[in-house]
């Protein structure tokens, strides 16, 4: 059935190719055969990781949806709302009108919402495709991962059989007290920095960055295989 | 605050979660083989929406395109100086090399069923109240 079908097909579009490409009936059968190949765009955009040109895309419509409604884009003020929320009644710092930031909160929430939805309904079991030189490089700090069984973090090491050991602190708690610490004394993070603040041409943002890019090199390159040593 | 207004805050970050996941910005081996500098497709990312970013604030400011309900759009300039925003870049880049995650992705894979970022969160938490406490003993 199917081969008689594609056999059918095969042959209309001999026949338009003998009539001439861009005659309207040629044209017609091209319109339907895209909108009946919507698989194409499921498996662009279900299937497949997308590629960086439409991450990127994506991410600057988020930001325009946040200019849309009178925001600005930036996740990391986040942390401090919840301080505030949390009562950091210590400092003066998060003493400020913090119901005017909840629209962050929900943005949060959504965040979090997303990555339920596509842990549920997309990829339980999401691998990255990392280059082979990253694999091997891994291996010179003892993090064995397999081609193509990459998951999104090292398992063993962000675990929490692992988070009371010395690598486990310094992994979890002491990046997560510098990420929480550096970007309110930056005042913003890849999105409210990067993002944002070079989308409007800010230089404090662009030295922000730079911060970013000088210590995440001294971190991998230079740190992380001592740490890795522990 | 508005059921309307929570619907619209929760799709944006829905649709944030989602591009997290499906760019793979969130996974600690792209951070890695980012400051490696082994791919392209991290700074790709960042640099499509750079790139496409000042594109379009400079033509919403130039065309002067009103936002939602007509409301005009602003573009808040940031504080100058330059210490804060090196040190604290520094500081924050060694944390995000280390942790692979910067805070947007925290929530993310929080969501996604990656519990012990929780602590990773509760930690960044931590180092912003430590922040909002040493805050007039720091260079700004």
């Amino acid at each position: 059935m199917v081969v008689s079908v594609s056999r059918t097909v095969r042959q209309r579009w001999e026949n338009d190719f003998k009539i001439g490409f861009f005659c309207v009936r040629n044209l017609y059968v091209i319109f339907i055969t895209y909108i009946c190949r919507m698989d194409f765009l499921f498996n662009f955009l279900v299937v497949e990781p997308w590629p960086w040109w439409f991450s990127g895309l994506m991410i600057t419509f988020i930001m325009y949806l946040h200019l849309f409604f009178g925001k600005s884009f930036g996740m990391s003020s986040n942390l401090r709302t919840m301080c505030a929320v949390g009562g950091g009644r210590l400092s003066d710092f998060f003493k400020f009108d913090w119901k005017a930031q909840i629209w962050n909160l929900v943005v949060a929430a959504g965040a979090m919402i997303g990555g339920l939805l596509f842990i549920l309904f997309i990829d339980p079991n999401p691998t990255v495709n990392i280059s082979p030189e990253t694999i091997e490089s891994l291996r010179e700090i003892n993090i064995n991962v397999e081609a193509g069984n990459v998951t999104h973090f090292p398992d063993d090491i962000f675990s929490w059989d692992n988070l009371f050991t010395a690598q486990g602190m310094i992994f979890i708690v002491l990046s997560g007290v510098l990420v929480g610490f550096g970007t309110r004394y930056a005042g913003g993070c890849t999105s409210g920095h990067a993002i944002s603040g070079l989308s409007n041409l800010q230089v404090p943002s662009l030295i922000a960055v730079v911060g970013f890019f000088v210590g995440g090199l001294i971190m991998v390159n230079f740190i992380l295989p001592y740490i890795m040593q522990l | 605050m508005k059921i309307a207004n929570f619907i619209k805050y929760a799709i944006i970050g829905i649709l944030f979660g989602i591009t997290m996941f499906k760019s793979e910005a969130i996974s600690w081996f792209r951070i890695y083989e980012m400051f490696k500098m082994q791919s392209f497709h991290m700074y790709g990312i960042i640099g499509t929406a750079v790139v496409s970013g000042i594109i379009l604030v400079q033509l919403m400011k130039k065309e002067k395109i009103k936002g939602f309900h007509h409301k005009k759009i602003t573009f808040i300039d940031k504080n100058s100086g330059w210490k804060r925003y090196l040190f604290g870049g520094i500081i924050f880049g060694l944390g995000w090399g280390m942790g692979g995650a910067c805070p947007g992705p925290i929530f993310v894979l929080i969501g996604g069923g990656y519990s012990i970022f929780i602590v990773f969160m509760l930690s960044a938490m931590l180092g912003t109240f430590i922040y909002g406490i040493a805050r007039k003993k720091l260079p700004h």
